[in-house]
């Protein structure tokens, strides 16, 4: 599914080395977890994934599905598939979260050649994914993200995976903020979206968000490189342990 | 005080080709009054104060530019699909045949070269009276030279709730018209109201507005300046506010070489409430002034000025707005927000935003902002399939929304948003 090989990522405007010599496979159907220390660059594989500005790649690869990612602009690895659920989602004031994501749906269903949505059958669509994600009605009115509380922007990202069906999903903290109730929520929706076509990268500090997602394969990312990988077992590691052991051995 | 020379001169030779008022019935007093006035503070010129940031010489030029007539095909005409009551003005001059039957309950329409020769009228307290008090503390030349000069319009006074929007669509047929036009409105104790404006007018254009609400009356009025770019236009609404009045004011603007919008609102009676906003959209040789002086002088009264504008391609944007809150206006709620989106680096917003305020119990905030698109955000839209030129556009409809919010129909409003839209769309690399 998606094939990150030997990549290396520096900042554009600077020359700081982030990401240095990164591989990664994760397969369909499969929930990759990746641990890892503050600014060891777990968000900047995921904004490079999904193609922000600010990012040079020097070196390696990343496809998905076969198709070279980082030849491609935002909204077309959007649409190969592509769906990052942000650390820190950003507030548009001005855009309503209902227009906003039929906008993005139908860019998307534009995209691949489908059908645009019709108003009807995309208001009972996304009626029925918020009621599960325990979203109001006055949620989707309201401008996207604005004044959202920091788990309300958590469950509507995990909404907005959940319109746009993506292939590979790239979940960045997104337990972070989350109250014990919305976690489950949140976990519930992850799960709902498992099958054997869909894959999963779940960044994230915690064993708690991953005894409710369960991930095949667990990975620890350390300054810019993957230095260890490993079962479930290996969350809990870090867990009680913290990363000082798992750097002393690979070290 | 003497006039200077230079504006002596440019003040005779643009009176040169207009027809001196007629002296007699209370409108030719009114005008003569209105030219004596003229004739002591000349017309605007580059240097002066408040010409700072944007050049009245087309303006004031004894011959207006000429503009190429323009009708797109490609929209319905603007508030084509409402109920109301249609009055027509072809470069400057009232179209009886092209215009609605006036027939309406609570409504009462005159033209103003016929009722400005009865022996009394109700518009005699209005007709250039309003324009005079707006013109302290600054001088307004344009709007006098209006009331002196103007040689069409029409009387209108609301004396109940008016069921129909009035609408007054200007045509433009004639590439040299240089059109003078002055309506007098008077909303009555308790009444309703709703003005429409739109079309290009003439290639030169001065307009004056003069409204008068009454204790309790409401006064709604949106125009759209259209999308004709070779046309220019200077403008003047000028609105006393009595007790609990209600006025709200909306302009959009696309496109347009020179438009210079001028309100000049006084808020006399306590608990009134003006609202005036805008949405300019410019792209290339296009300059937009939006002039606002709101007079706070009764106790609790609410003003808002939300103007915004999207500049591109070399465009240029103006904001002077004042709020002035007089001794004993206590309570006073003033709000004030100018803001551009700059969506190249060619385009700029001069800002001019001011408070005066000799009161010491009130309210008053002010903000001015020139910014790009939030690269944040655009990033947010694109990462969720949106292309990129229609995320950038979403963002710019977005910044646009807190000004078309102060419309108070839903429906115009998504007609003025649907056609903002379609604005940005032609313009899609
Ligand atoms: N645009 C940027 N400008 C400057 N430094 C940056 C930028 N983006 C990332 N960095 C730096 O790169 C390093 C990796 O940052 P990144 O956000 O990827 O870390 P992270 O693993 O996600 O950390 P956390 O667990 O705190 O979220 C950090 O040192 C960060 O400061
Ligand atoms: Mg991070």
């Amino acid at each position: 599914m998606l094939e990150i090989k030997n990549l290396h990522v520096k900042l554009e405007e600077e020359d700081k080395a982030i990401l240095k010599g990164l591989d990664l496979t994760v397969e369909a159907g499969k929930v990759h977890a990746i641990m890892g220390p503050n600014g060891s660059g777990k968000s900047t594989l995921s904004y490079v994934l999904s193609g922000k500005d600010g990012y040079e790649v020097t070196d390696g690869s990343a496809e998905l599905l076969g198709e070279d990612l980082l030849e491609l602009e935002p909204e077309e690895r959007a649409a190969a598939g592509l769906f990052l659920a942000f650390q820190y989602p950003v507030e548009i004031p001005g855009v309503g979260n209902m227009t906003f994501l039929r906008t993005a749906v139908n860019a998307q269903r534009k995209a691949r050649g489908e059908e645009e949505l019709s108003a009807a059958d995309f208001l009972k669509i996304i009626r029925a994914k918020a009621k599960s994600l325990k979203i109001d009605a006055d949620m989707l009115k309201r401008p996207v993200n604005t004044g959202f509380s920091g788990g309300e922007k958590k469950r509507n990202e995990i909404l907005q995976m959940a319109m746009l069906e993506p292939k590979m999903c790239i979940l960045d903290e997104t337990d972070s903020g989350l109250d014990v109730d919305a976690m489950k929520l949140v976990a519930e929706g992850v799960n709902a979206l498992r099958d054997e076509g869909r894959g999963f990268l779940v960044i994230t500090h915690y064993q708690r968000l991953l005894d409710h997602i369960k991930p095949d394969v667990v990975h620890i990312l350390a300054d810019g490189k993957i230095v260890k990988t490993g079962g479930p077992e290996l969350a809990l590691e870090v867990e009680n342990n913290g990363y000082a052991d798992i750097l002393a051995e690979v070290a | 005080m003497a006039l200077p020379q230079v504006k002596q001169s440019a003040l005779e030779a643009r009176l040169e080709g207009l027809s001196l008022p007629q002296t007699g019935a209370w409108l030719g007093m009114a005008q003569s009054d209105a030219l004596t006035r003229l004739n002591a503070m000349g017309l605007p010129a580059p240097r002066d104060e408040y010409w700072r940031f944007t050049n009245p010489t087309s303006l004031t030029a004894p011959v207006p530019t000429p503009a190429a007539l323009f009708s797109p095909q490609d929209e319905a005409p603007m508030f084509d699909a409402l109920d109301r009551l249609k009055l027509v003005f072809v470069d400057g001059v009232f179209d009886a045949d092209a215009s609605d039957e006036i027939a309406l309950e609570g409504l009462e329409i005159e033209r103003l070269a016929e009722a400005g020769q009865a022996d009394i009228h109700w518009a005699k307290d209005i007709y250039g009276k309003l324009e005079e008090r707006g013109q302290d503390p600054v001088q307004r030349p344009l709007a006098t030279l209006n009331t002196a000069f103007a040689t069409d319009g029409v009387l209108i006074r609301a004396t109940g709730k008016v069921s129909k929007p009035v609408q007054l669509v200007y045509l433009h047929q004639d590439e040299n018209s240089d059109a003078i036009l002055h309506h007098v409105i008077r909303v009555e104790e308790g009444a309703e109201l709703t003005i429409l404006e739109n079309g290009p007018a003439a290639a030169r254009f001065n307009k004056v507005m003069e409204v008068d609400v009454a204790d309790r009356a409401e006064f709604h009025h949106v125009r759209t300046q259209g999308r004709d770019h070779e046309r220019r236009a200077a403008t003047h609404i000028f609105a006393r506010l009595g007790a609990e009045s209600l006025f709200k004011s909306f302009t959009m603007t696309a496109n347009g070489v020179m438009t210079r919008n001028e309100v000049v609102i006084e808020l006399t009676g306590d608990n009134a409430n003006a609202h005036v906003a805008g949405a300019c959209m410019g792209d290339g040789d296009f300059h937009h002034d939006d002039t606002v002086f709101i007079t706070h002088d009764a106790v609790n009264c609410e003003s808002r000025q939300v103007f915004k504008k999207v500049l591109r391609n070399g465009a240029t944007g103006v904001f002077q707005g004042k709020i002035l809150v007089q001794p004993g206006a206590q309570k006073t709620d003033g709000y004030q927000i100018s803001q551009s989106l700059l969506l190249d680096e060619n385009a700029q917003f001069l800002a001019k935003p001011e408070l005066e305020i000799y009161a010491d119990d009130v309210a008053c905030s002010h903000g001015s902002t020139s910014g790009a698109i939030d690269e944040t955000a655009l990033f947010y839209l694109q990462s969720r399939g949106i292309p990129h030129a229609e995320a950038t556009d979403l963002l710019t409809l977005a910044f646009l929304a807190e000004a078309i919010e102060e419309i108070s129909s839903e429906e115009i409003a998504d007609d003025i948003r649907d056609r903002l839209e379609a604005w940005l769309l032609r313009r899609r690399g």
